[in-house]
């Protein structure tokens, strides 16, 4: 991974960040891009949580990979997220490596890259250091904020510690904690990436190389989980890749073989392996339910946003069960909540496809609460 | 025609239910209630639904509802969470009809319940003189595609919530576009000259 990320847009949080883990950092960097215009009376403004692998890039053309943002599905002009209608917002988390603050950052203290002297981060710190972008673009009140995956982690995170930010919420294919299989899941990744020699304790950073190997093979196990099992049957079967027949060696003779692999090697030219661990790490620590002793109910107490849950039926990373006890949730403590599940064999993917249905949700739903919330405000 | 009988069942419901309250519309369908009720009587609604596409038209019009089957998914609203849960012509449909009034009444503080009554006379008079399963405007299935699994009249509803100590706060009769007030004494006359049955319980 050597990327340029100096024409990017960056915010420097000069307020001290008093993170989970104990430490405090300040004057850190949160890179972020936004898509259309705020308003007048500042009543169009969605922000996006993005997930693990994701970035602030999610339409358009991503300047730095030069390739498709990740959520061009949804955002752009005309789209569920409207840029001809909305002021949309994406930042960087921190803890991941397109420009926010993460492990390659240079440490002051040794002039050197932070690697695993980089402080654990949790789902917490990501939002509350967000909440900074929020402030700082002078938003008082979001239009809605929506994410998929551990950007929907964000997001009830986002809602249970900031309850009046936003009007509406939609958390997409998520969960309020990680179970048994996601965290193995995840250690399977991390895994992965500390076998590989070149990791060398997370000190490869200094030397400027990265452990390829290793957060490949990270990267295939996540995208195993992303797809369904008959997703992945229809789409490659035992189909085998330009040859007739099998070869007789472990080169990639399926197709499913050489899928993970070119997966696999593109990801290690984008992303930082140190990232992946601390990322991941935060998925796993996450546990909404814990945080608010009474529980999950007690943590959407006093809730006045309007949700939207949306699952998908054939997405067992984060199921349709994990989506509909935040719903039980949110209805215990009161609070206004829609839920749907759409029917797709595309897996957890299926929020960053082409899916009608879903798009077509997401649509209704935010043109709906743009309405209320202009409303609301006129009042 | 179908339409303008929903209307005037709807306009029944509504007008059964106080204004300001908190509602719960299970088996909401497009949310048309829903939306009359929050618009005219300023009622927090919630809604319950399985088929997509009427979830789909709620969250389009703004309506917080959430898919399910209220069959198996009441478990999860709490005890009194709403001051009036509404069931609309669907009390028939369950697999267990019973278990679920159990539910809409531990949710609710009252319960608004319409059935299509098998007593009216039309009804009657189908299976009489024709030997056949009734199909009319209510009841537009025949016997082996109907969703119906448990037709009742006004009269059973009457006996059951007697039976079972489940209070009976008022009772209206619809047939067409005129309403009535069914009680003890009119409950024969009623049950022959309505299309459908109006319950306030709890």
């Amino acid at each position: 991974m050597n990327i340029k990320l100096e024409n990017i847009k960056k915010l420097d949080v000069t307020k001290p960040l008093r993170l989970d883990c104990g430490k405090t950092i300040s004057n850190f960097p949160l890179a972020y891009e936004t898509y259309g215009e705020l308003n007048e009376n500042k009543d169009n403004a969605i922000l996006v949580f993005h997930a693990l692998t994701g970035d602030q890039f999610i339409t358009g053309t991503n300047p730095i990979t030069n390739k498709e943002g990740w959520w061009i599905t949804a955002v752009g002009p005309g789209k569920a997220l409207d840029t001809n209608k909305y002021f949309v917002i994406c930042a960087n988390v921190i803890g991941g490596c397109m420009g926010s603050f993460g492990p390659r950052n240079i440490n002051l203290e040794t002039k050197k890259p932070y690697g695993l002297d980089f402080p654990v981060i949790t789902i917490k710190d990501m939002v509350r250091a967000q909440e900074s972008l929020i402030e700082y673009l002078g938003i008082k009140k979001l239009l809605c904020a929506t994410g998929g995956s551990m950007g929907g982690m964000q997001l009830l995170q986002f809602c249970a510690t900031f309850p009046d930010k936003t009007f509406s919420a939609i958390p997409i294919a998520c969960s309020s904690s990680h179970s048994a299989q996601n965290i193995a899941l995840n250690e399977l990744a991390r895994q992965a990436i500390m076998a590989d020699p070149v990791w060398d304790n997370g000190q490869y950073v200094l030397k400027g190389v990265q452990p390829k190997n290793g957060l490949a093979v990270a990267r295939m196990v996540g995208h195993i989980s992303y797809l369904s099992e008959k997703g992945m049957q229809e789409k490659f079967g035992r189909k085998l890749q330009e040859k007739a027949d099998y070869e007789f060696s472990f080169n990639a003779d399926f197709q499913v073989e050489s899928y993970l692999r070119h997966q696999g090697y593109a990801f290690v030219e984008r992303f930082d392996a140190n990232s992946v661990l601390y990322i991941t790490r935060a998925m796993d620590y996450f546990d909404l339910a814990k945080q608010f002793k009474g529980g999950l109910v007690e943590a959407f107490k006093n809730q006045k946003t309007k949700f939207l849950i949306i699952s998908f039926s054939s997405d067992w990373l984060y199921t349709t069960k994990d989506n509909k006890d935040i719903v039980i949730a949110l209805n215990a403590s009161g609070a206004d909540v829609s839920y749907s599940e759409i029917v797709t064999d595309k897996g957890h993917d299926s929020f960053l496809l082409n899916e009608p249905e879903f798009l077509k949700t997401l649509k209704g739903f935010i043109d709906s609460m743009h309405e209320k919330f202009k409303n609301e405000k006129r009042i | 025609m179908k339409n303008l009988k929903m209307k005037k069942e709807f306009k029944v419901i509504a007008d059964l239910l106080p204004k300001n309250t908190r509602v719960l519309d299970v088996g909401c369908g497009d949310g048309s209630l829903m939306y009359f009720l929050k618009k005219e009587k300023n009622i927090e609604i919630r809604g319950l639904e399985l088929n997509r596409d009427n979830v789909q038209e709620c969250i389009y019009k703004g309506l917080p509802v959430i898919q399910g089957n209220a069959e198996t998914e009441l478990h999860q609203f709490p005890d009194q969470s709403f001051d009036y849960v509404v069931l609309s012509q669907t009390l028939q449909a369950f697999y267990e009809p019973e278990k679920v009034l159990k539910h809409l009444l531990r949710i609710g503080k009252s319960v608004v319940i319409s059935i299509p009554n098998f007593g009216y006379w039309k009804v009657r008079t189908k299976l009489l003189f024709f030997g056949k399963m009734p199909v009319t405007k209510t009841l537009p299935n025949t016997w082996y595609n109907t969703p119906n699994l448990h037709m009742c009249t006004i009269k059973d509803l009457f006996n059951f919530c007697d039976e079972k100590n489940i209070n009976i706060k008022r009772v209206v009769g619809v047939n067409e576009n005129k309403t009535s007030l069914i009680k003890k004494s009119n409950l024969e006359i009623k049950n022959l000259f309505s299309k459908v049955g109006i319950f306030l319980i709890g």
